[in-house]
């Protein structure tokens, strides 16, 4: 797993960049993030990352897009607007958890 | 007395009972199996129905007859559990108490769950095999099938058998030209996932088989709606896939008496150790099959497994002590790939499906990620072996412990892939652990997962070597927590990783 420079910060990530320590995140981290992969994040946005952090705190694993619906209220075509192209994969980077896992 | 009752006699909870039933005496454990209807389906067959291979009464027997004698069968709805009470309610009024649950309910497909999914198209043009009565109207769907626009299309991970959409497209690309309307159909694979198959390597090659038989594969397809009017599916980000026959294997979900009882996700699918089965809110319940969250495939494969890995842990359990074995996730899956081939997939939590060869006993190896005769009949041979021995709790020449015999196990770094020699394959002794804590993960010799060559890293590797200098000089303060940064072997890259998207 390497260790990169992020705004003189070193990070741990996976091979994809995807960070591996839940508590080297912090919003200013987040907004780097969101930045490198062409994001601006708006209050929604915060909403919905803010959603995805406490939420991975109660169970370690990463909400997938229904999850996000479901239980955070926020509707999956609003998500596919704020985090275009593949939201699930994008929250998670932003938010600094690991890549949702797809499946098996 | 011990009671000890078990939802579900579908094929992890009739192989648990079994074994149980032969392990304890009626006195030591009293059994129950609750389930709604005496039928027992042969789930694997369903993909064969709408070919014809298969009769719908080849794929049904009665469940109480794959339960020994001192097992009690009761059929009914479950209303719901009482886990702090250790009660389970039937909806006709019963309630059954008991000292440890085996939830093996497992999960069934909800065509509804999908906007459309229960249109007016539903039967007509729309249709679904994951259930006997679909995979019989498709059936009569695809003998009036005349060429068009057929597609396959799955709503969303996880789903039981996850290769059964594949082979379900490779059968219908050869029925499709066995019939002479291969030319006038064009075959369209839809799936939520960024590639064929989830894992790197099975991923490509699948993926190389699609596109060799000319079946277009639509990728990140997070579906939204089936419009029964226009005919196509339509996803979130407004793609549009039009059909004339589509094939939709619906949102898998656990069943409703799992919300009702407060024991399950979002899927109602009941949380549970990775490597004991255990629900992870309640010590004496155990979730076998499909029903829970382990990251491994839901399959027939894996629910025998994690019957034998419970088995080895209950005594344990009874006593009160910790919990000494570790499923590591293995899974097998014969993949039919049309024409009388089929492949073989084998994996685990920490390996991904691997080319090369699988060392089964009795048969000789069967070739692994590609195509063989042996492993289409061996397919079909399973059949046979399920409703005689695999049910009834008899041994079964395979391990539950994956091992890397005879796999080519790919590297990231590495071009020319290697069998893994036989040594360096064997098992962990897991019984032999004198520790008294939990075995997590037994890792003999741990590779790496290589990455689909589709998709080189944006950004080299880090080399094994010294840490490579940053431009601005010497490292701020580690600010990390708990790493010890003057100890830590890793690399540093100069500036952040981009994934590709």
């Amino acid at each position: 797993m390497p260790t990169t420079m992020i705004g003189r910060r070193p990070i741990d990530v996976n091979d994809e960049g995807f960070l591996t320590a839940y508590d080297q995140w912090d919003e200013e981290l987040g907004a780097t993030l969101a930045e490198l992969i062409g994001l601006e994040l708006t209050d929604r946005h915060w909403q919905v990352l803010r959603f995805l952090r406490a939420d991975y705190a109660g169970r370690k694993e990463t909400a997938t897009l229904r999850r996000t619906s479901t239980l955070g209220g926020f509707g999956i075509k609003e998500l596919f607007t704020l985090f275009p192209g593949k939201p699930a994969k994008k929250m998670a980077y932003v938010a600094g958890l690991p890549k949702p896992k797809g499946c098996v | 007395m011990k009671r000890l009752v078990i939802l579900g006699g579908g094929t992890a909870g009739t192989m648990v009972a079994n074994k149980l039933r032969a392990a304890y005496s009626q006195d030591e454990l009293a059994l129950t199996v609750v389930d709604l209807d005496d039928q027992h389906h042969y789930q694997p067959g369903y993909l064969f129905l709408p070919f014809g291979t298969y009769r719908a009464q080849q794929l049904v027997r009665s469940r109480h007859s794959f339960l020994p004698d001192g097992v009690d069968l009761v059929l009914c709805e479950i209303d719901r559990v009482d886990a702090p009470f250790k009660t389970v309610y039937l909806t006709d009024g019963r309630a059954l108490s008991y000292d440890y649950l085996i939830i093996a309910t497992g999960v069934q497909p909800r065509p509804e769950a999908t906007t459309g999914g229960d249109g007016p198209e539903v039967g007509v043009s729309v249709h679904s095999f994951y259930t006997l009565e679909a995979a019989k109207e498709l059936a009569e769907a695809l003998r009036r099938f005349r060429g068009g626009k057929l597609v396959v299309h799955i709503t969303d991970m996880p789903i039981k058998c996850p290769v059964a959409p594949l082979e379900f497209t490779f059968l219908a690309e050869e029925w499709l030209t066995k019939h002479g309307i291969r030319e006038k159909t064009e075959l369209t694979y839809v799936t939520p996932l960024d590639g064929a198959f989830t894992k790197p390597v099975a991923s490509r090659e699948l993926g190389t088989m699609l596109s060799e038989k000319g079946i277009h594969l639509e990728t990140d397809f997070t579906i939204e709606r089936i419009d029964n009017d226009a005919k196509e599916i339509v996803s979130y980000d407004d793609r549009r896939v039009p059909f004339d026959l589509l094939v939709t294997i619906p949102l898998n979900l656990g069943p409703d008496y799992i919300a009702r009882s407060g024991l399950g996700d979002d899927l109602n699918l009941v949380p549970c150790d990775q490597q004991t089965m255990q629900a992870l809110a309640h010590p004496d319940i155990f979730v076998l099959g499909d029903g829970g969250t382990l990251l491994t495939s839901k399959a027939g494969s894996v629910a025998h497994f994690a019957v034998d890995i419970f088995m080895e842990n209950f005594p344990a359990h009874l006593a009160g002590a910790e919990l000494t074995h570790g499923f590591d996730g293995h899974a097998n899956c014969f993949i039919e790939s049309g024409y009388g081939k089929g492949l073989l997939l084998g994996f685990n939590y920490d390996t991904q499906p691997y080319t090369g060869t699988f060392p089964a006993p009795l048969i000789g190896p069967l070739a692994l990620l590609k195509e063989s005769r042996l492993n289409h009949l061996a397919k079909l041979a399973f059949r046979w072996v399920y409703w005689n021995m695999l049910l009834r709790g008899r041994p079964l020449p395979f391990t539950n412990k994956m091992s890397l015999v005879g796999k080519r196990v790919e590297d990231a770094g590495s071009a020319s892939a290697q069998p893994m020699p036989a040594k360096a394959s064997a098992p962990a002794p897991l019984a032999a652990s004198p520790k008294p804590a939990p075995v997590r993960k037994p890792a003999p010799a741990r590779p790496s997962i290589g990455k689909p060559a589709a998709k080189p890293s944006p950004t080299p590797r880090p080399s094994a070597g010294p840490a490579t200098p940053t431009p601005s000089g010497p490292l701020p303060p580690d600010p990390r927590k708990g790493v010890d940064s003057t100890t830590d072997p890793s690399p540093v890259l100069p500036g952040p990783i981009k994934p590709t998207f």
